[in-house]
């Protein structure tokens, strides 16, 4: 019989007919009898000290419930926010945050006091009538200076605004320098960035006296963090706090913190004994919600004249803002995965995490990696100029060939095969006719310019024999596969998706395992009350790791299922042949059970002696080892000199993320993945100002997020380099194409503007940088 | 992005407009398209105590020709101005640049009379009407434009003075329209208009000062026989703009230099504008 296999079909997403024609539901879209909406009242101040606060003439206003400060929440929400330290590398300084401002206000758009209001209009009126007075204070804006001795401290009881400090140093750099026969140099700035997801952050609480017990909606990444985390905070056993995650507007990293908003209205509802409902506003989602990046890294490389990479040497300065974000410190990743698809004798990277009076930096599409991407593909690219030779040359000559590569740090490349995908890349674009091309043009004046980004990742966070040591957790995923009596099927899962398209991708790994069409089988997730803990959806982790627990779960199904068709048919379990869901002894297909029957039969009588009723299983995965997806991206570009302007020609991406599950949803992912790459690089800063620390870029006037009017047309194609770490061969395709894009894009910029004697471009490459840049050079 | 409390009437006509100005008083504003005002009182930047809405006055969103005048009602849309063929025939520069505002929901929106009364240096048709001279006709008379725009966001218009109509000179010649900007939908960052007219160029200036302004110099120049190039360097002497997160002054002063040059030449050469 022929079923048609799930795994690899080129399948729409169906979770998208709903979300694309308004049915989605949302937190937005609860509303709950008696509900009251809260807004928050924000320091305008970088740093100030608040010597008063007056509410009075809020708490007048008709219809506002409550107005809120610091000690109104002390007896509700207990101590310090539990901001995992677990990824801070050494500790050296892991300031305690609380919710809400108490005397000093540490950045711009730190919640001072909450107002609790009939409607959101209200509310919105009455945070304008709460009468506070501040003192501003020194704010430290630059995390180079900040890390000084004797700079501006950020609060006043630190004692310095160093959040860790750290080298992880491997192999003798010193003799790969000595026997260096060149060093190139280079500052590489990684700007802030914010990560605007569709959908802002937002929250409903619904706590319920007596019952004691909290309903948390809200748009998070990661339900049962935010259920540990407030549970704790807020003195209830976990058992009586349900998250609901519903359907979420994207979140790239932006959402895996639990926020001070989420334990305010959770306390707010306790306090009023009404349920609140939060929803930011744009302007808030830009000064409060953690920002990406915000690095800089100084680098050297030592190499030799005929391209052999020898040692880099590198620091890593990054701006936590006022505050640890939960996983900000997990971006010194970017350290030990900086040698990117290279060999090489010996790599030291420092780290230091330096505090500012800025919002918190936390996790953003790739996290640690596309900085690391860009700052070695931008090293090769200045050791091929610094000698003569094309970058596909150097590139090629320090590929990693065998597999499984231990890197300098210890961390396993599963598999790989760096030359592949690079030689697809540039025969897709005509390589060799497109230096001729380059050629041709420079003569009439006109700039175009090829980059190349060979890159690896680390992603499927995380075996537990490597996060454990690292930081006491391990990243493990899970999944209930419950088949009902008529054989239809539900999957249930700790990961949340939020974009990824996990209801299509899950019941596909399902649909095959189970042999069970893949109509019947739905995907639940994001409720706490129903779904088994899982740490969430980040770092490219759902389908190594959570797809893992999906088809564990499904072969303890089909393994019961067996040894009850065993018992029915009166044979040895290894004579039951499972042929796509049909069961039947060997040699006789043509008496077969499928696997509906079986279900129905598990919930009724006949069941061998022993066997409980009922089929489902429960599975927690935790992978051997990390997967590391690759591939080689390549852009060209055009570059107005008279402007400053740049025209992307051409994109081509050909990555290699295993096995696919759904080529659709992988191209899906790479379209949204290198369209923020190439804002990064070409359109997206966070700015403040220097002296005040006040937020320049506060609206998305002034915040250039690229449309699809300014974005290319992708040329997509894959290898398939199966990983060995997991029996469905997979890897991870979520931050693939930021990771690989910024470095592709400027390494063009550069190329193009060689001509002028540039060799590096800050991102991002505005048109009045570049002109600026032309300008200088031809002087 | 909750606007403070305002009151609300709506006017069906320029003249119901004005006496509803005169009653709710200076705090009152007009809205129209509201593509300009809503977003300046979502984030409270704009508290009008109350907003009286022309939007769906009749009569005010004609577009005709008048012999050698191309009139335009303040309530034309853009997308009216777009599709309209006696602004193609009559001024075709008009229907270009009013291609260029904003995104198609703001084009759906947005008037011409809200750009003109917003006096925003920003407003694409400031500087066509400027170079133009055109004439801003209101409840109150008319106003050439040379003396109509006063300083940033601010126009001679008293506040119970509504525009009704705006009264281009027809101009069919070589023309051209760059608007230089980041994104396909943003303000410019630099814009230049030229229109070759019966006594020469008229060149004006889109977001380079604190309102739209004429390129005099450059036309100066131009009619004293300077080439293309030569003449855009002029146009440092037209340009007063500020440094913001989109450039600093020196950017935009060449800018504007390199556009006005590009855009004298895709006039001449018949071609529409393009950065």
């Amino acid at each position: 019989m022929a079923v048609t296999q799930m795994v690899g079909a080129r399948i729409q997403r169906r979770e998208d007919p709903k979300l694309v024609s308004g049915h989605g539901r949302y937190v937005d879209d609860v509303r709950l009898v008696g509900m009251a909406h809260m807004v928050v009242v924000r320091s305008p101040f970088a740093h100030a000290r608040i010597t008063s606060i007056d509410t009075t003439a809020a708490r007048q206003l008709r219809g506002v419930i409550a107005v809120l400060t610091a000690g109104d929440f002390r007896p509700v929400i207990s101590g310090a926010l539990p901001v995992t330290n677990a990824f801070v590398p050494d500790k050296k300084q892991v300031p305690d945050q609380y919710p809400i401002a108490d005397g000093e206000a540490l950045y711009q758009g730190e919640p001072i006091a909450v107002v609790v209001a009939e409607d959101r209009y209200i509310a919105a009126d009455a945070a304008h009538l709460v009468s506070i007075e501040y003192e501003p204070l020194t704010a430290v804006t630059d995390h180079e200076r900040a890390m000084q001795p004797g700079a501006a401290l950020v609060k006043g009881d630190r004692p310095d605004n160093i959040g860790w400090d750290t080298t992880f140093a491997a192999g003798d750099i010193d003799a790969a320098f000595a026997s260096a026969e060149i060093v190139v140099k280079e500052r590489i700035t990684q700007q802030r960035v914010f990560p605007i997801a569709m959908e802002m952050r937002g929250c409903v609480a619904d706590y319920t006296p007596f019952e004691d017990r909290l309903t948390l909606w809200t748009s998070t990444q990661v339900p049962h963090f935010v259920r540990l985390f407030l549970s704790g905070s807020l003195g209830l056993p976990e058992s009586q706090v349900r998250v609901i995650a519903p359907d979420v507007g994207g979140a790239f990293g932006s959402k895996i913190r639990p926020y001070p908003e989420e334990y305010l209205c959770a306390a707010a509802s306790k306090l009023t004994g009404r349920p609140v409902k939060w929803n930011e506003e744009r302007s808030e989602n830009l000064l409060a919600t953690t920002h990406g990046r915000g690095q800089i890294f100084d680098i050297e490389v030592a190499a030799r004249r005929d391209g052999t990479l020898l040692g880099l040497r590198f620091t890593q300065l990054l701006d936590i803002g006022a505050y640890h974000g939960v996983f900000s410190a997990f971006q010194v990743v970017a350290c030990l995965v900086a040698g990117g698809c290279y060999g090489w004798e010996a790599i030291s990277a420092r780290s230091i995490g330096v505090f500012t009076n800025r919002t918190s930096t936390d996790p953003y599409r790739g996290a640690g990696r596309p900085e690391a991407t860009h700052l070695v593909e931008r090293a090769v690219d200045l050791v091929a100029r610094e000698i003569g030779m094309d970058p596909a040359d150097v590139r090629r000559r320090n590929f990693v060939h065998d597999f499984p590569h231990t890197n300098n740090f210890g961390l396993v490349y599963d598999s790989g095969d760096y030359d592949k995908t690079l030689d697809r890349a540039l025969e897709m674009v005509d390589y060799a006719g497109l230096r001729r091309r380059q050629e041709e043009l420079r003569k009439q004046g006109r700039y175009l310019g090829i980059g190349l980004s060979t890159y690896v990742e680390i992603c499927g966070l995380g075996p537990s024999a490597a996060t454990a040591p690292a930081a006491g957790v391990a990243l493990v995923e899970s999944s209930v596969v419950r088949v009902h009596p008529t054989g239809a099927v539900t999957v249930i899962v700790g990961t949340h998706a939020h974009g990824q398209g996990h209801d299509t991708t899950f019941a596909q790994i399902a649909a095959d395992a189970l042999g069970i069409p893949y109509a019947q089988i739905e995907v639940r997730h994001g409720d706490t009350a129903d779904t088994p803990f899982g740490y969430g959806t980040y770092g490219s982790r759902s389908l190594a790791v959570g797809g893992m627990a999906v088809l564990r779960s499904c072969q303890k199904v089909v393994e019961k299922t067996r040894q009850l068709a065993a018992h029915i048919f009166e044979a040895a379990e290894d004579d039951i042949v499972v042929d796509q869901g049909r069961y039947y002894v060997r040699g006789n297909p043509a008496d077969a059970r499928t696997i509906g029957e079986l279900a129905f039969a598990t919930y009724g009588a006949g069941l061998p002696p022993g066997m409980e009723h009922g089929l489902e299983a429960v599975s927690f995965f935790d992978p051997p080892n990390f997967v590391w997806p690759f591939g080689c991206h390549v852009c060209v570009v055009e570059v107005d000199t008279a402007t400053g302007a740049v025209h992307i020609e051409r994109y081509v991406a050909v990555d290699d993320c295993g096995n696919v599950i759904n080529p659709m949803v992988v191209d899906g992912q790479l379209h949204g993945g290198i369209a923020q790459g190439i804002a990064q690089a070409l359109f997206e800063e966070v700015r403040y100002d220097d002296e005040s620390g006040q937020l320049l870029t506060g609206s998305l006037l002034d915040y250039f997020v690229p449309t699809i009017a300014e974005l290319p047309d992708y040329e997509l194609d894959r290898t398939v380099t199966p990983s060995p770490t997991n029996e469905l061969g997979v890897k991870g395709i979520g931050e693939a194409g930021t990771i690989a894009s910024s470095a592709a894009v400027i390494n063009a910029v550069v190329d193009a503007l060689s001509p002028f004697g540039i060799r590096h471009v800050e991102m991002p490459a505005r048109p009045d940088r570049l002109w600026a840049m032309i300008e200088e050079a031809r002087r | 992005m909750i606007p403070a409390a305002f009151e609300y009437a709506r006017a069906g006509s320029a003249d119901e407009a004005v006496s509803l100005l005169s009653r709710y008083g200076e705090d009152a504003k007009l809205v129209a398209g509201g593509q300009s005002l809503i977003p300046l009182m979502r984030l409270r930047l704009s508290q009008p105590s109350a907003l009286i809405d022309i939007g769906r006055a009749g009569g005010l969103d004609h577009i005709r020709r008048d012999n050698g005048t191309l009139v335009v009602g303040a309530l034309a849309r853009h997308v009216d101005i777009v599709s309209s063929a006696v602004v193609r025939d009559s001024l075709p520069l008009l229907a270009q640049i009013a291609y260029d505002v904003g995104d198609q929901q703001v084009r759906n929106l947005g008037s011409m009379g809200g750009v003109v009364a917003h006096g925003d240096a920003a407003g694409d048709y400031n500087a066509l009407a400027l170079m133009l001279d055109a004439e801003i006709v209101t409840t109150r008379g008319t106003h050439r434009a040379r003396d109509f725009y006063r300083d940033m966001f601010t126009t001679a218009l008293q506040p119970d003075e509504v525009v009704t109509e705006v009264r281009f000179p027809v101009a069919a010649g070589p023309h051209a329209y760059i608007k230089f900007r980041r994104r396909l939908y943003d303000w410019a960052i630099a814009g230049v208009a030229v229109q070759r007219v019966a006594e020469g160029w008229r060149v004006g200036y889109v977001n380079v000062g604190a309102t739209a302004r004429r390129g005099v110099a450059v036309e100066r120049a131009l009619a004293g026989g300077a080439s293309a190039a030569d003449a855009s360097q002029e146009s440092s002497r037209d340009v007063e703009p500020i440094a913001d997160v989109r450039g600093s002054v020196e950017f935009k002063r060449h800018l504007c230099a390199v556009l006005t040059e590009r855009a004298l030449e895709q006039a001449q050469a018949g071609l529409s504008g393009r950065a």
